[in-house]
């Protein structure tokens, strides 16, 4: 029993040192509390000024070829409503390279006859013309197009009786919308909780995945060897460091939503640790695994990149819809960490503590990291091949 | 000179050649990134999870439910038996929205009362919600004139015809594929450039190319011009694996996209060269980088539309060569761009370039002595 506790404490003494040493390293090289500490906050305030979805001012054309007091009214619907930056033309040909260029998101074109048409009582069309490489804002700019016409429609008929005359302007039947927990539909609500996901997928792999690759590098894991350092102290004596850096910059990048953007919290601080570790339980493994396997920084770094943080952009369903994805596609989004703490996120953030996708998700977390250390615990040799 | 060049030239890609993980890194992920992540990168909203909560037995409930059922929006359609079950559903994120259907719907619809169809959507998700709403808000409005249509006397005052240009059916890839031939040229042109002195510097091999008969601008050259034409041969696969995988047209002019590649990758590589020249160790490198390349990624239009962002911030994305680079490629593929419009987006790039170039030799003169 003796010599079994003896050892143990041993165990636990080359674990405190090897940590002591880890925050040494980190204190005197720049870069860790680089990635720790600036990184996180710099990337939130890109993301969350720069990523949004909602139309803010599109710029768009109105052609109007013969001016009439109905193409007028019109107009100052389309210059009223808070979506659009309108940009008038008496011809299309105006207009049109602008929209090549891309300057102008839409064109609305209302025909000479418009007014005639419509005073005829005959069909009126108003015609939209929106570019279509930017597929979303095409979209939008068409949704919001129709409102804006519709409205104007309502109001015309309102100020000329003659015209609603044989027309039931009220519909039988009519939609109510109601946006649960976020109902200013403001896209940063949602896309600053993904957003801290992906920071911290990014930060907990390179944290981890830069530190080893240089040991090997620099040769020094090979000093290491030398010690009766066994591959459980060495991996602790990595993890721990960087899992304590990690749940910093997490924190840093949490207060920054809450404060500086805004962004409702409505779950528990509890559960945001938990999940947090558990999706650093799985992030720091991924970022030794790639270090142990290229050996290399450069290797390493593009490794981590190209594993951990382009995914967690494009396929944690951040931005883009997961369930639009083709369906091979969609499986691989199952054995991304970044997809579960996205929805976790999203969910404490705007909804609250749901434990139906709290439990799954961490429960995935968790085993995901157990996997990584697993295979970790198999490929680490403490000795040279 | 030229002959000092070509031999560093030959070198530099004889060194990214004969390491194999650089070479691996050449080829393989930015394949896999382009068949996995144009798929992936769209903001289509497709196959759609709902749920129906109908509390009416009537028959107009029933036509309404039908509609729903029979629309190739949604895929999957839950029925619910209660309204506690709605904030099960859209709570676990297992529906995005729920159609509630009033006891009293069909009783209105009969009396002509204006009758309430409410939609409950996930705003976690509020974009794509946005969307599907858009989809219920048809079906439910396309119903709406079928009960007028018996009473209709006139036709309809105005209607909106919509046309869509360049990519009539807004297909999600021919948006991501160009982006992405942008974003990977950017990220194989930076990532090599910066590391490659930062490689030679921590290992010592860069004091040798110093004290052979190189100057510094030779030695900038020689740094260059491989990242240039390691950058063009991957874009050009890209743009093959787009064209002939994706098949997304290429309207353009191939010319104009080469020339427009080449001042862009020169913009890039100086930006690489600068990060370089500041970096002692590669970790600095590659983190520097890091906090170029994500900034200019996000802010350049792919992720997001540039006008949505706040004005100083729109700014700030006129400094951003991928916001250029961006357009050109889009254009060309898609739109056929006019050579002006070509030659407005190219200028910025060179002035960009010829800035970062400039004062990465300038830092490179003057830390290397």
């Amino acid at each position: 029993m003796s010599t079994n506790s003896r050892g143990s404490v041993a165990w636990l003494r080359r674990v405190v040192g090897l940590v002591r040493k880890e925050f040494l390293q980190i204190r005197r090289d720049p870069s860790s509390y680089l990635i720790a500490g600036v990184l996180p906050l710099l990337l939130l305030f890109i993301f969350g000024f720069g990523v949004t979805l909602d139309l803010r001012r599109v710029p768009i054309g109105i052609v109007i070829e013969q001016s009439t007091p109905e193409a007028n009214s019109l107009l100052d619907s389309f210059r009223n409503s808070r979506y659009f930056k309108v940009q008038m033309a008496r011809h299309r040909e105006q207009v049109e390279d602008d929209l090549v260029a891309g300057r102008l998101k839409g064109v609305v074109v209302l025909a000479s006859d418009f007014a005639e048409r419509l005073g005829r009582g005959e069909t009126a069309p108003v015609q939209v013309l929106v570019d279509g490489s930017d597929p979303n804002t095409a979209g939008l700019v068409m949704n919001y197009a129709q409102g804006v016409w519709g409205n104007w429609l309502e109001q015309e008929a309102l100020s000329q009786a003659d015209l609603a005359a044989g027309r039931n302007l009220a519909p039988p039947v009519y939609v109510e919308q109601r946006f649960w927990f976020n109902p200013e539909i403001r896209s940063q609500n949602f896309l600053i909780p993904g957003s801290i996901a992906i920071i911290m997928s990014l930060i907990g792999t390179l944290l981890t995945a830069l530190v080893v690759a240089r040991e090997w590098e620099r040769g020094t894991i090979e000093a290491l060897m030398t010690t009766p350092v066994g591959v459980s102290e060495f991996l602790l004596g990595k993890l721990i460091p960087y899992f304590l850096m990690g749940m910093f910059a997490m924190c840093v990048a949490a207060s920054t939503a809450i404060f500086m953007f805004q962004v409702p919290f409505r779950g528990s601080i509890p559960a945001l640790l938990i999940v947090s570790s558990a999706f650093l339980y799985a992030m720091l493994p991924l970022g030794l695994v790639i270090s142990t396997l290229t050996k290399n920084q450069f290797a390493a770094s593009q490794t981590a990149l190209i594993a951990a943080f382009l995914p967690a952009f494009e396929l944690s369903g951040f931005i883009f819809e997961i369930d639009a994805m083709p369906l091979a596609i969609r499986l691989i989004t199952y054995l991304l960490p970044a997809r579960y703490f996205v929805a976790v996120l999203q969910t404490l953030f705007l909804a609250g503590d749901v434990m139906s996708v709290l439990v799954p998700s961490t429960l995935a977390l968790v085993a995901f990291g157990t996997a990584l250390l697993t295979l970790l615990v198999r490929k680490t040799r403490m000795r040279l091949e | 000179m030229w002959q000092r060049i070509r031999t560093l030239i030959i070198k530099e890609l004889l060194a990214i050649w004969r390491d194999p993980h650089s070479r691996l890194i050449l080829i393989i992920p930015p394949t896999i990134q382009m068949l996995v992540f144009s798929f992936a990168a769209t903001q289509e909203v497709k196959n759609v999870r709902m749920a129906v909560l109908n509390q009416d037995l009537g028959t107009a409930a029933r036509d309404l439910v039908a509609r729903f059922e029979g629309s190739s929006n949604f895929t999957y359609i839950e029925h619910l038996g209660s309204v506690e079950q709605i904030a099960d559903v859209i709570d676990s994120r297992s529906v995005m929205m729920v159609v509630h259907i009033q006891p009293d719907f069909s009783r209105k619809v009969a009396e002509g009362i204006p009758a309430p169809v409410q939609l409950i959507l996930d705003g976690r998700r509020s974009n794509a919600a946005q969307i599907v709403a858009g989809y219920a808000g048809d079906i439910v409005n396309r119903y709406a004139m079928e009960l007028l249509d018996p009473r209709r006397t006139q036709p309809l005052a105005s209607v909106v015809v919509a046309r869509i240009w360049f990519n009539p059916n807004l297909e999600g890839t021919w948006n991501s594929v160009p982006a992405l031939v942008a974003i990977l040229t950017t990220l194989m042109g930076l990532v090599l450039t910066s590391l490659s002195v930062a490689r030679e510097r921590e290992l010592g091999t860069f004091e040798q190319l110093l004290v052979s008969p190189l100057s510094p601008y030779e030695i900038i050259l020689g740094k260059t011009l491989p990242s240039l034409l390691i950058g063009v041969g991957e874009a050009t696969l890209m743009v093959l694996v787009g064209v002939i995988a994706f098949r997304v047209p290429m309207h353009g002019s191939i010319l104009l996209l080469y020339a427009s590649m080449v001042v862009y990758l020169f913009a890039v590589i100086g930006v690489g060269l600068f990060v370089s020249s500041l970096a002692k160790t590669q970790q600095q490198a590659i983190l520097g980088g890091f906090v170029f390349m994500v900034p200019a990624m996000l802010l350049s239009g792919f992720a997001s539309p540039i006008e949505n962002m706040p004005d100083w911030l729109q700014w700030v994305t006129l400094a951003n060569p991928i916001r250029y680079f961006i357009v050109i490629v889009k254009g060309i593929f898609l739109k056929d761009l006019p050579t002006s419009i070509v030659l407005q987006n190219i200028w910025p790039m060179a002035v960009i370039g010829s800035i970062t170039l400039s004062s990465a030799a300038w830092l490179f003169r003057h830390r290397v002595e």
